[in-house]
């Protein structure tokens, strides 16, 4: 598949938010069944605006991918049978949970604006969060099964594809986070940088076994089902015209095999051990910047990864689209 | 969706001209712009289909590459610069006024008239011979000729335009050498056809696509040897006796007598008996028969007589004699699959078995239809029956300089297995059968140029003996193309090929003015293009132009079009009159005559004027006699009022349409002329179709029925037998002047030899020409072009759709030959031949012959021409092999300069070309070479839109 | 219930692209218009066709076989590209089975185009909508037309009648039977898409011949005393027998 711009950055940049948002949210839980320091409602505020500009950002890069954006809003009547459908609707639904969720912190609003009081003074953004969490979730699951459910690209056709976009989006998140506290809460900059260090190694364990188990792929079609003919030795002679065609931009990456290669490694590297490493020396000297580089590595790797998810998905069109002549 | 308003749209029917077939189409038109193109359900030839360029038609008539003004080269400009100013259509004609009467007032033959895959000859060449040069042909010579000459000097018609093979009722198809050919959708409707009633489809072929690829079986075969397949098809028939004898014998010269008497100077003529013969151009039927009864020479076709095929025999004047079959047999003797085999490529068992799959369709599944008919000899007939063996044949046989004898030798086959005009196998296309040769004669010297008179006889014609020949008292040719003369004896479409070198090195004498009328000259119908196009540009020591004055019509910006002095900017096929003429090569259906002409459907754009007025406003100012009244006043309005009106001799009724005549339009082929003959037309979807009755529609060489038919109707002027020439005692007479055995004309010295050798009486093979004089160790493989079905020839690549299909083109080579070269599919390589050498891109094929490489024809452009952006991949990655192939063969040692031409017709000899391939250094540039400058757009040129979105009524982008 | 579809036969298919023009050129002045090149007249000229003719070669030479293959939208019965639009654009039609587009409600997201295996949909660059094959719909209803017009352009267009056109649920209908008794097949069974357009198969035709109907009785060589031999090559006793 031909990687676009927009979808790269719309899923990397939600992922990011929805990571960071998760890991305000385990802060705060952690910090009402008083197993973290609780912090001030400032940093939940900010933290969420931060949350939903993440996810704003990637929505607006959504918006480039469409040939008519202006009639985006049409795109929820599906929901029943479309994981885009979904993802359109959870994807708002969780910015204005998040929205709301800071609006809370900043109000200082409790559950007895409803009339309900338990003496928890976060009752309200615990609630709320519980939501925004479930969504947050939702939305992981529908952005890999946009990609998971077309069972014909076999190398998404995994539930790994979803336990990755989950994972690289708690990853990133929670490396975000630990940016985030170096500067606003030093005291999570521990439990945030050992979650992310848990969750990057697991994204690292199923990213790999999605790895493998691509360069593993027995191709379903042939050019034999293609056009139905039982020969050993088929060959494409013209594809039915010169110049190119929708079918021959969207679906192949166009780069060279050197190139496409040497992606693989490169994301391998940067979502994986750099930041890791980075984010070690950030925690152990105590210091935010190689945390935030660490983020924006991270994030950089992500990028690539995304490229090459996109890249190394072989379209069985393009059996249709080998040969001009 | 709902539908787009219907309301507005009007539906017009006309002819096509996306390529020579000419279907009827349907042309929907929407406030004023042309919405939709379909095939006429009504159509006789495409029966409502279309094809992909047909269908493209939009995008021709609304194509950037369109010229819109008359354009002189601007002052001091170079030809081929492509600089003009535009002018009026009163300038221009003035000034071709003024020049062509200083022309026709003193040397008429220094006015050149030459025409492309244009359909109305009839037309250019009546123009041509008015104003009395001999100079005047179309694309006949460099296209088919060969196809032509073979089969109309053997069994007086052929495939092309002239006739085809009857699918309907034909069991087993061979179809050689044909990718595209004219009559292309009715051809794909009969094959298609053919295959679901069950018949069996051989294509004999070096490539397998297009036709070839539905075939049941693929003979791949090396290019240039058909003739060697043909004749050792031949032999098996003959050694196991799977011949029609009964045919060979009722209607065919197989049962005549030759003279064997190598002393007499009727050596290797027929024998002919003391009868009274009948004044005219046309074979008497005076020759004789062995018959066995008798055991006597008879007159051919006497009561009773059962004739020898076989055997050698004594007249009472001890002339040795054998029936001609008898040297058939002689000749094919040692001609065996064996021998056939090495020079093809094909197995010894598969030449056997189709020499029997042929031999016993054609005998055992005969067909036996309820038609009754009367033979010219008087004898009635019950049936109609026939062979049910179907061949067809193009140019992959008549582009080589052995193509008159392999396609005499394939017409022979045919003959053989007993399927002409029968059906199932061959059928004619009226006007044809034709006497052989037709009658048609060119003048037989100089002295029928005459200044200010019309021609003394045709520009082109149909030589029946040495005496026919078109040169002076020395041998010299008298057209500038040596058409006609011991060069190129049966060269009955000319020579365009040679045109431009003959003017250009005045041999044999400089020319004034030439006129190319749709034909790519400077490009793709030329051979050797990168010298053509020097010569086009070449001036001599005075500083003037070899060829003084070029004038080109035509409707695109071609690469021809840069080096005009004067262009002449035609309408398309929607914006004009045009007639498929029955003067001219008509679109007869088997069943009978079918002519049909064009209406426009869409008022002509800018300044284009149809070709057609112009000659006809030309004609009236040079006071061409066809043209004019005595006393010199216009004698035609305009073309349309030239259509009806005009008669070959006045009075006679025959004029340019068929249809409707008479002043009412009762009438058919022969009546008054009809002023309403175009309305009657419109109303008849632009046809006009006589259906024969059933029996007239066979054996018309021989059916009484249709042969008076014909003469009354006057398609022809004899109603006499067509005998089918298995032997040629007219190629004979020539090989006889070469041998200084007669009285007439007889070659000059140095061409007798290459008379009396090629001038066979019966089919032989040899190889091609340049082959014989090529290094083939250094060149071993033979190079040939294709059509595609999506272009015609170079005018498509203007079209915006079309060109998406073909953009550029590779050379396809078998990867076994590719790699042995180190080429990998998708690599820069090149392709040289003795003459030049081209770089282009391989593509990998496995239905290519090893010892062939080939391309698409005509894909690769000029930068800058066609109003194509000069970084299009035509200009690219596109290539011509034109470039490759030459015009001549080497000069001979004595420096004389001979056509790369087949050396009876003259046929250029396009796929005889030798090659080599190599891989392009990896420092090379990845485009096409030899590369050409940049044309830039000429004035007048519609804008060139970066992007299109075509909707017809509104405004497109 | 009405499935209409196309049948594509292989076996008379000549690749000479008259469906795809003839398709390009109804349906860019039709209810699916317009439909745009880019660069029509410069480098790697491009444009949304709704029907393409590819070319294979099967085998080795001198066994190759060419294969035409015209590919448009297969108007599956259990179509992928529907159910994940997320707006509903795409859909099939309940009365006849054709998936169409509807352009009105097109995002232009791709997102069918992504689960359709066979690369039939194609964007338009410039309406940035989706666009497809629609069966023309807007001819084969319109009563305007004679009912024998009432086809696809593309099967009004082809010169050897190898696209066929009709109900393949009735299973009288011409398609069906040419199914039945052709062994027509669908593209890429693996993935369940059921497509309603079907391709017959090439079908090759042979001539046996035996020996002895070579030499008949009524040989025409006997009529000239000579009896018809074989060829002196053929193997004979001679070649490997020494007494
Ligand atoms: N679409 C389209 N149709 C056209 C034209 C066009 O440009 N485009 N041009 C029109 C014109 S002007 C003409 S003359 C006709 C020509 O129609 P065709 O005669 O079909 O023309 P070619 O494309 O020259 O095809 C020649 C075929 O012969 C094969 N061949 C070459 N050498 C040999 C040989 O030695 N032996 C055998 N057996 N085969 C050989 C080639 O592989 C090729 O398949 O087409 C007409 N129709
Ligand atoms: N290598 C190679 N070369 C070949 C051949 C081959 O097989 N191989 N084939 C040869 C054969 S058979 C032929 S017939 C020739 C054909 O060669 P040409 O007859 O030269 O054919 P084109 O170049 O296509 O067209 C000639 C001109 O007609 C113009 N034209 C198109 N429509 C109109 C119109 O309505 N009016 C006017 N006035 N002009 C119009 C075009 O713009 C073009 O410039 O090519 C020959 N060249
Ligand atoms: S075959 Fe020729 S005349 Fe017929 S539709 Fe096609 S382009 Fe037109
Ligand atoms: S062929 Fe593709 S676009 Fe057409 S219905 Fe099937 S899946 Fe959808
Ligand atoms: S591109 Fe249009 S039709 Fe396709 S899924 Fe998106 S909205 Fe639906
Ligand atoms: S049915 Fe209509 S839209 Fe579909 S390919 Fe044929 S012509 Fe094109
Ligand atoms: S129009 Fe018919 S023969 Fe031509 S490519 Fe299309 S399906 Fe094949
Ligand atoms: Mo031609």
């Amino acid at each position: 598949m031909h990687p676009a711009i927009s979808v790269i950055l719309l899923t990397t940049l939600i992922g990011v938010g929805q990571g960071f948002f998760l890991a305000l949210y385990t802060a705060e839980v952690y910090a009402a069944v008083e197993l973290l320091p609780r912090q001030p409602a400032l940093f939940y505020v900010a933290g969420s605006l931060i949350a939903f500009a993440f996810l704003v950002a990637g929505l607006v890069a959504s918006f480039f991918h469409l040939g008519h954006p202006e009639r985006a809003w049409r795109s929820a009547a599906r929901w029943r049978t479309s994981w885009l459908s979904r993802e359109v609707i959870v994807l708002p639904a969780l910015m204005g949970a998040v929205f709301v969720y800071g609006l809370v912190h900043y109000l200082d609003w409790d559950l007895g604006i409803v009339g309900i009081r338990t003496g928890e003074p976060s009752d309200l953004s615990l609630v709320i969060g519980a939501g925004a969490t479930g969504l947050a979730f939702l939305l992981f699951l529908c952005t890999g099964m946009i990609y998971a459910c077309i069972k014909f690209l076999q190398e998404w056709a995994s539930w790994l594809t979803v336990v990755n976009y989950t994972l690289f989006g708690l990853a990133s998140g929670f490396l975000f986070a630990t940016a985030y506290a170096a500067y606003t809460a030093p005291s999570l900059v521990a439990f945030y940088g050992v979650w992310t260090l848990v969750i990057t190694f697991a994204a690292m364990v199923t990213r790999l076994a999605s790895l493998i188990r691509n360069s593993r792929l027995k191709r379903k079609s042939t050019l034999q089902t293609a056009i139905g003919v039982r020969h050993r030795r088929i060959e494409q002679k013209s594809q039915g015209f010169m110049g190119g065609s929708f079918n021959t931009r969207e679906f192949f990456h166009g780069a060279r095999p050197a190139v496409f290669r040497s992606i693989k490694w490169v994301f391998l590297a940067l979502v994986f051990p750099v930041p890791v490493v980075l984010l070690y020396v950030g925690m152990t000297a105590g210091s935010a910047g190689p945390i935030v580089i660490a983020f924006l590595v991270q994030y950089a790797g992500l990028l690539a990864e995304r490229w090459f998810f996109f890249a190394q998905a072989n379209h069985p069109q393009n059996l249709y689209y080998q040969v001009v002549s | 969706m709902e539908s787009r308003s219907a309301a507005r749209i009007e539906v017009k029917s006309t002819t096509c001209y996306m390529c020579a077939c000419r279907c009827g189409i349907n042309v929907h038109v929407q406030d004023g712009a042309v919405r939709y193109i379909e095939g006429n359900p009504n159509h006789p030839l495409n029966k409502g289909v279309i094809c992909a360029k047909g269908a493209s038609g939009i995008m021709k008539q609304y194509s950037p590459a369109r010229l819109t003004r008359p354009l002189k080269r601007r002052e001091g400009a170079a030809r081929g610069a492509n600089e003009f100013e535009a002018i009026s259509w009163e300038e221009a004609f003035a000034l071709l006024e003024e020049r062509l009467k200083r022309i026709r007032a003193t040397d008429p033959k220094k006015f050149a008239l030459f025409t492309g895959r244009d359909q109305m000859q009839a037309l250019t060449g009546l123009f041509a011979k008015q104003f009395g040069t001999p100079n005047y042909a179309a694309h006949g010579g460099f296209c088919s000729v060969n196809m032509a000459a073979g089969m109309i000097y053997t069994i007086g018609g052929s495939f092309w335009e002239f006739g085809g093979p009857d699918l309907d009722r034909a069991k087993l198809f061979v179809m050689i050498g044909t990718a595209e050919d004219h009559h292309s959708n009715p051809l794909k409707i009969a094959i298609s056809r053919f295959k679901r009633s069950g018949g069996k489809f051989i294509s004999i072929n070096p490539v397998r696509t297009g036709y070839s690829a539905i075939a049941d079986e693929w003979v791949p075969i090396k290019p240039g040897t058909d003739g060697a397949l043909f004749l050792a098809l031949i032999h098996e028939l003959v050694n196991q006796g799977l011949y029609d004898r009964e045919f060979l014998v009722q209607y065919t010269n197989a049962a005549q007598l030759v003279n064997m008497d190598k002393s007499s100077s009727e050596y290797g003529m027929f024998v002919r008996a003391e009868v009274p013969v009948e004044e005219g151009c046309f074979d008497p039927q005076n020759k004789l028969w062995w018959d066995r009864n008798a055991n006597r020479a008879v007159v051919t076709h006497a009561e009773g007589a059962d004739p020898r095929l076989l055997g050698q025999f004594q007249l009472p004047d001890g002339t040795p004699v054998k029936p001609s079959f008898q040297l058939l047999v002689e000749r094919v003797k040692d001609y065996t699959p064996e021998w056939a085999s090495a020079i093809t490529g094909i197995p010894v068992e598969t030449i056997r078995r189709l020499a029997h799959e042929m031999g016993v369709t054609a005998r055992d599944q005969k067909i036996e239809l309820p038609i009754a008919w009367t033979d010219i000899w008087g004898k009635d007939h019950e049936t109609v029956t026939g062979n049910p063996v179907a061949f067809h044949a193009m140019r992959g046989l008549a582009a080589h300089s052995n193509g008159f004898h392999t396609i005499r030798a394939l017409a022979i086959l045919m003959t053989v297995l007993g399927t002409i005009d029968r059906p199932g196998g061959f059928r004619h296309k009226a006007p044809f059968p034709r006497p052989i040769p037709p009658c048609a004669k060119t003048p037989r010297g100089p002295e029928a140029v005459q200044p200010n008179k019309p021609l003394d006889g045709m520009a082109l014609g149909w030589p029946a003996d040495p005496d026919d020949l078109f040169v002076d008292e020395s041998g010299t040719p008298v057209r500038i193309d040596k058409g006609f003369s011991w060069e190129y004896p049966l060269s009955v479409h000319g020579l365009m090929h040679n045109v431009i070198t003959n003017a250009w090195r005045g041999d044999p004498y400089p020319i004034d003015t030439l006129l190319i009328f749709m034909a790519n000259m400077a490009w793709n119908s030329t051979m050797n293009t990168v010298e053509i196009r020097k010569m086009l540009n070449d001036k001599d020591e005075r500083g003037e132009y070899k060829i003084p004055f070029i004038v080109v019509c035509d409707a695109f910006q071609s690469e021809m079009v840069s080096y005009a002095d004067l262009v002449l900017p035609d309408t398309t096929y929607l914006e004009r009159h045009d007639v498929m003429s029955m003067l001219d090569r008509p679109i007869s259906e088997y069943d009978g005559p079918v002519d049909s002409v064009r209406i426009p459907v869409v008022p002509p754009t800018g300044e284009c004027k149809p070709f057609q007025e112009v000659l006809i406003e030309l004609g009236s100012r040079l006071k061409l006699p066809a043209f004019v009244h005595p006393d010199g006043a216009r004698k035609f309005r305009n073309y349309p009022d030239f259509i009806v009106n005009y008669e070959i001799e006045p009075g006679s009724g025959i004029g340019f349409l068929a249809g409707w005549r008479g002043k009412g339009g009762e009438k058919f082929m022969k009546g008054e002329p009809n002023p309403n003959q175009w309305e009657m037309y419109a109303k008849n979807n632009c046809v006009y179709h006589y259906e024969l009755p059933k029996s007239f529609q066979y054996m018309r060489n021989w059916n009484k029925g249709y042969l008076e038919w014909a003469q009354r109707h006057r398609l022809t002027r004899y109603a006499e037998p067509i005998l089918i020439h298995v032997y040629s005692d007219i190629l004979q007479q020539f090989r006889l002047a070469a041998q200084g055995k007669t009285h007439g004309k007889q070659p000059p010295k140095h061409l007798r030899n290459r008379i009396e050798t090629f001038f066979d009486p019966l089919p032989f093979y040899y190889e091609p020409l340049e082959a014989q004089l090529t290094d083939k160790q250094k060149y071993p493989l033979n190079a040939v072009t294709q059509r595609p079905m999506a272009m015609y020839h170079s005018w498509d690549s203007q079209n915006a759709w079309l060109r998406q299909i073909h953009t550029h083109n590779y050379l396809f080579v078998n990867p076994v030959t590719a790699r042995a070269q180190g080429i990998a599919d998708g690599d820069w390589m090149w392709v040289e031949s003795m003459w030049g050498r081209v770089r282009c891109m391989a593509r990998y094929s496995e239905a290519t012959e090893p010892g062939t490489v080939w391309t698409w024809n005509a894909i690769g452009k000029q930068p800058g021409a066609w109003n194509l952006d000069p970084r299009a991949n035509e200009a690219r990655k596109g290539f011509l092999l034109n470039h490759v192939i030459s015009e001549e063969l080497p000069p001979t040692p004595e420096g004389e300069h001979l056509s790369n031409s087949d050396p009876v017709t003259g046929q250029a000899g396009w796929y005889d070309v030798r090659v080599r391939i190599y891989k392009a250094d990896a420092s090379e540039p990845e485009v096409t070479s030899p590369q050409f400058p940049t044309l830039k757009p000429t004035s007048g040129q519609p804008r060139r839109p970066s992007w299109l979105a075509y909707l017809a009524g509104k405004k497109a982008s | 219930m009405t499935q209409l579809a196309l049948v594509i036969d292989l076996n008379v298919c000549v690749g000479c692209h008259a469906c795809v023009t003839s398709c390009k050129e109804w349906n860019t002045s039709g209810a699916a218009g317009y439909l745009s090149d880019d660069r029509p007249y410069g480098e790697d000229p491009t444009g949304c066709f709704f029907n393409r003719v590819q070319t294979f070669e099967v085998g080795e030479f001198p066994n190759t076989d060419t294969v035409h293959f015209p590919k448009s939208c297969l108007h599956c019965e259990d179509p992928p590209c529907v159910p994940v639009c997320p707006t509903g654009a795409s859909y099939k039609r309940p009365e006849d089975g054709i998936v169409l587009v509807d352009y009105d409600k097109c995002i232009g997201c791709k997102y069918c185009s992504w689960a359709c295996p066979y690369g039939v949909r194609e964007i338009d660059e410039h309406q940035k909508v989706m666009k497809k094959c629609t069966l023309c719909v807007d001819r084969i209803y319109d009563e305007s037309l004679p009912e024998d017009r009432r086809k696809p352009a593309c099967v009004l267009a082809c010169p050897t009648n190898a696209r066929l056109f009709g109900d393949v649920h009735d299973p009288e209908s011409q398609v069906s039977v040419a199914i039945r008794e052709n062994g027509g097949y669908a593209l890429m069974p693996e993935w369940g898409t059921k497509p309603a357009n079907h391709y017959l198969p090439r079908r090759k035709q042979r001539i046996t011949i035996h020996k002895d109907e070579l030499v008949r009785a009524d040989n025409p060589l006997k009529k000239e005393g000579v009896q018809p031999k074989p060829s002196i090559t053929e193997p004979s006793l001679d070649d490997v027998t020494s007494w």
